[in-house]
C-alpha cells in the first residue's frame, strides 16, 4: 500500500463558491432566526412550558451525537489499527469537530439567557450531567483537535495512535453524557432509562457515519478525485451494521418498557395512539430510518450504486431526526403522571397530551447547524490537508487485485 | 433679675451636655429596644439556617372546589399572572395552580393547589448545570435569575411541572420578586415574606377565606403546628416513590 498523500482541495470553482454561499445563506438565516426568537421572547416559538425543549434541541442533539460518531472512522483506524482506514480518518476528525460546533451553536442560541454563556463556562454545579456536558463538549474540541495535529503534522503522527485512542474514550464519554441527559430524568415516563447512554452510543455510531458518506462521495465527486469500491463497500456495509445496531436498542428499549405496566401508558402513546409522534416513529425511524436503508444497502445490485447508497445515508440522517424528535418532544407531550390512576385536569393542562407545532424560525436555527458544519468542512478542506489525493483501490487496499 | 454668673453659665453648659448625651444614648439604644420586639424577624445579615425546614400541609379536604384564593394571592405578591401579555396559555408563569383530580373507579373527585414542593432532594437543583437552581439551607427551593441561562432542563427534570420559564418582556415587577425573561422561576414560598416571619401569600389568603386549608411552618420544630398536626395524621407526598421528601406534603388524596 502506498502511503497516502493529503492535498487541499482546489476550491476555486464557481460551485465551491456557490455551495459557501449557500451555506452562508443557511447560516444567516439561522442567526435571523435566532435574532427573532430572543429579541422578543420566545413565545414566537412553538415552545412552552410543556413542550420545554423543541425542534432546536432536535437538530441539537442529534448534530451532537452525529459528532461523536463521525469520529469512528478513525478510530477504527488508530484504536483498531485498520490500515484501510487511515487515508479517510482526517475529514472524520475535521467532520467531528465541525457537527459538534454546528451542534452546540443550535443550542446554545436556543437558551434563553444566550448572553449569559460565559455564566455556564464559568460556574459549574458538579451534580449537573448537563455541567458536565460542557466539559466534555469543550475537552472534545481539544481531544480532537490535537489528534486532528498528529496526523496532519508528520512530526507528530507518531503521537497519533495515543491522540487517537484519547479521543476514542473522551466520545464514547461524551454521547453517555448525551444519552443521560434523558436516562437522568427520573420524573418523565418516556425517559429515566439507563439504556438511553448506550443506545445514544450505537446511534451516534450510525447518523455520524451516515453523514461521513455523504461528506466523502459528494467531495470526492466535486472534486473529481478517485473513491474506489473497496472504501465504498467497507463503509455502506459498515453502515448497515450500524442501522442494525440502533435498531436493536430501539426494540429492547420498547419491550423492557412493555413489559413493565407502569410504562404502558407512554408506551401505547408513542407505539399507537400518539398521532403525530406514532407516525414519527413508523414511517420516520422505522421505515425511513431502518427498513429503506437496510434494504438498499444489502441489495446486491442497489447496493452498489453510489447514488443509492446516498440516499440510504440521507434516510439514516432523517430517520435519526425522527427518532430524536420522537425522544425528545413525544417524552415531552405525554402528560407526567402525578396522581396514578386518578384523572386530573387544571389551568396548566394537566393530564392533557401537550401540544407542539414547531415554528419555521426554530426549524431555520436547526438547519443552520447543519450549515454550520458543513461549511466549517467545505472550508477547511480548501485550506488544509485532510483529503487524501486518490482513494482508489489498489491505493488504500495493499491486497487489492485487477 | 440676677444677673448671670459664671457658675449658672457652667449649669446651663452642664444641662446642655446631660440633654445631648441622653439623646445620643437615647438614640443608641432605642432602636435596639424597639428593633427587639420585632427581632423575631431574622435580621438581613443572619444567614438563612438549617436549623428550620420550612413546609406547608394541605387539607385537601379543607380545600374549595371553586376557590382560587392561593392563586390569586400568589399572583398578587409576586406579580405573575397578568403580566404576561404576549404569551399563550401554555406559555405563562404558573407558580402555583389548582388541580382537580378524579378517582377512576370511584368518581370522587377532589381540588388541590400544586406548586414547587421543596424538595429535599429536588431533581432541578441536580440538574442545573451553573447551580442558578438552589435549596437554601432552610429547605426553600428557588432560582437565581442572576445565573439562570434559561436552558430550562430543571423543568424537564421536576416531576411536578412546578416551573416556568418566561416567553417575553415583563412589566411593572414587584420589588420582592423580580422576573426576567428568558429565566425560568418557581415558587419560592414566598422566601422574602417567610424571612420577616410572615406566613406565604397563599397560606395567608387561604386563612383569609376561612378554608384554612393551608399550614405552614417548621418541619424540624417538634412543637410546631405543622409538626404536630403531621404527626397526629400524617401528610402524603405526591410521587412519593421518587423519594424526594418533599415540604409540601397533603391530607386527604
Amino acid at each position: 500500500m502506498k502511503k497516502p498523500v493529503f492535498t487541499q482541495i482546489k476550491g476555486n470553482s464557481s460551485g465551491y463558491w456557490m455551495l459557501l454561499a449557500l451555506l452562508g445563506g443557511f447560516i444567516l438565516t439561522a442567526l435571523g432566526a435566532t435574532y427573532y426568537m430572543e429579541h422578543g421572547g420566545h413565545y414566537v416559538t412553538g415552545m412552552s412550558n410543556n413542550i420545554v425543549w423543541g425542534m432546536p434541541h432536535v437538530f441539537a442533539v442529534f448534530l451532537i451525537v452525529a459528532a461523536s460518531g463521525a469520529l469512528n472512522v478513525a478510530s477504527i483506524s488508530s484504536v483498531f489499527a485498520k490500515t484501510a482506514y487511515k487515508p479517510l480518518a482526517p475529514l472524520s476528525t475535521l467532520l467531528a469537530v465541525a457537527l459538534l460546533a454546528g451542534g452546540l451553536m443550535v443550542l446554545v442560541l436556543d437558551l434563553g439567557r444566550p448572553d449569559r454563556l460565559i455564566v455556564a463556562m464559568t460556574k459549574y454545579n458538579f451534580k449537573s450531567i448537563f455541567a458536565w456536558n460542557i466539559i466534555l463538549y469543550n475537552g472534545f474540541f481539544v481531544v480532537v483537535g490535537i489528534y486532528m495535529w498528529t496526523m496532519l503534522q508528520r512530526s507528530m503522527n507518531k503521537y497519533s495512535k495515543v491522540a487517537g485512542f484519547s479521543a476514542f474514550i473522551w466520545r464514547l464519554i461524551l454521547t453517555t453524557g448525551t444519552g443521560s441527559i434523558f436516562g437522568f430524568l427520573v420524573a418523565r415516563q418516556a425517559y429515566d432509562a439507563a439504556i438511553m447512554a448506550p443506545m445514544f452510543i450505537v446511534m451516534s455510531f450510525s447518523y455520524g457515519l451516515a453523514i461521513y458518506m455523504l461528506v466523502l462521495m459528494a467531495s470526492y465527486k466535486w472534486t473529481n478525485r478517485p473513491l474506489g469500491d473497496a472504501t465504498f463497500k467497507r463503509l455502506k456495509n459498515l453502515l448497515g451494521v450500524f442501522i442494525a445496531g440502533v435498531f436493536y436498542f430501539i426494540v429492547v428499549k420498547h419491550l423492557t418498557n412493555l413489559y413493565a405496566t407502569e410504562h404502558h401508558g407512554v408506551e401505547a402513546f408513542i407505539l399507537r395512539d400518539g398521532g403525530i409522534y406514532t407516525q414519527m416513529f413508523w414511517y420516520g425511524v422505522m421505515l425511513i430510518g431502518t427498513v429503506i436503508p437496510l434494504a438498499i444497502i444489502y441489495h446486491p445490485t442497489v447496493g452498489m450504486s453510489r447514488s443509492a447508497v446516498g440516499v440510504a445515508s440521507l434516510f439514516v440522517i432523517l430517520g435519526g431526526l425522527a427518532l430524536m424528535y420522537v425522544i425528545i418532544i413525544g417524552g415531552q407531550a405525554y402528560p407526567l403522571v402525578l396522581f396514578p390512576g386518578k384523572e386530573v385536569s387544571s389551568t396548566f393542562f394537566d393530564g392533557m397530551v401537550n401540544n407542539y407545532a414547531p415554528t419555521l424560525a426554530e426549524t431555520l436555527l436547526g438547519i443552520g447547524g447543519f450549515a454550520v458544519a458543513l461549511f466549517i468542512v467545505a472550508f477547511a478542506v480548501k485550506v488544509l490537508r485532510f483529503l487524501p489525493e486518490s482513494l482508489a483501490d489498489e491505493a488504500v487496499d495493499p491486497h487489492h487485485s485487477k | 433679675m440676677s444677673p448671670k454668673t459664671p457658675e449658672s453659665t457652667t449649669d446651663q453648659y452642664r444641662r446642655k451636655f446631660l440633654k445631648q448625651s441622653a439623646a445620643v444614648g437615647g438614640l443608641m439604644v432605642a432602636p435596639g429596644v424597639i428593633l427587639n420586639q420585632v427581632a423575631h424577624a431574622k435580621p438581613d445579615a443572619e444567614k438563612v439556617s438549617n436549623k428550620n425546614r420550612w413546609g406547608i400541609l394541605v387539607d385537601t379536604n379543607k380545600c374549595s372546589k371553586g376557590c382560587n384564593d392561593c392563586v390569586t394571592a400568589c399572583q398578587e405578591e409576586n406579580g405573575w399572572g397578568k403580566s404576561e401579555t404576549k404569551s399563550r396559555p401554555d406559555q405563562q408563569a404558573q407558580w402555583i395552580r389548582k388541580v382537580t383530580i378524579t378517582d377512576k373507579q370511584t368518581g370522587h373527585v377532589q381540588s388541590l393547589p400544586l406548586m414547587c414542593q421543596h424538595c429535599e432532594n429536588p431533581p432541578c437543583v441536580d440538574v442545573c448545570p451553573t447551580g442558578a437552581s438552589m435549596k437554601r439551607e432552610d429547605g426553600i427551593v428557588l432560582v437565581d435569575r442572576h445565573i439562570c441561562i434559561g436552558c430550562r432542563y430543571c423543568m424537564m427534570a421536576c416531576p411536578y411541572k412546578a416551573r416556568s420559564f418566561i416567553h417575553e418582556h415583563l412589566q411593572y415587577q414587584k420589588v420582592n420578586a423580580p422576573r426576567g425573561i428568558g429565566t425560568v422561576e418557581s415558587c419560592n414560598m414566598c422566601a422574602p415574606r417567610v424571612d420577616r416571619d410572615r406566613e406565604p401569600a397563599c397560606v395567608e389568603a387561604c386563612s383569609k377565606a376561612e378554608h384554612g386549608a393551608l399550614l405552614f411552618g417548621d418541619l424540624k420544630d417538634p412543637e410546631s403546628a405543622i409538626s404536630v398536626e403531621l404527626k397526629k395524621h400524617g401528610g402524603k407526598q405526591i410521587r412519593a416513590d421518587l423519594g424526594l421528601n418533599t415540604g409540601v406534603r397533603y391530607q386527604g388524596i
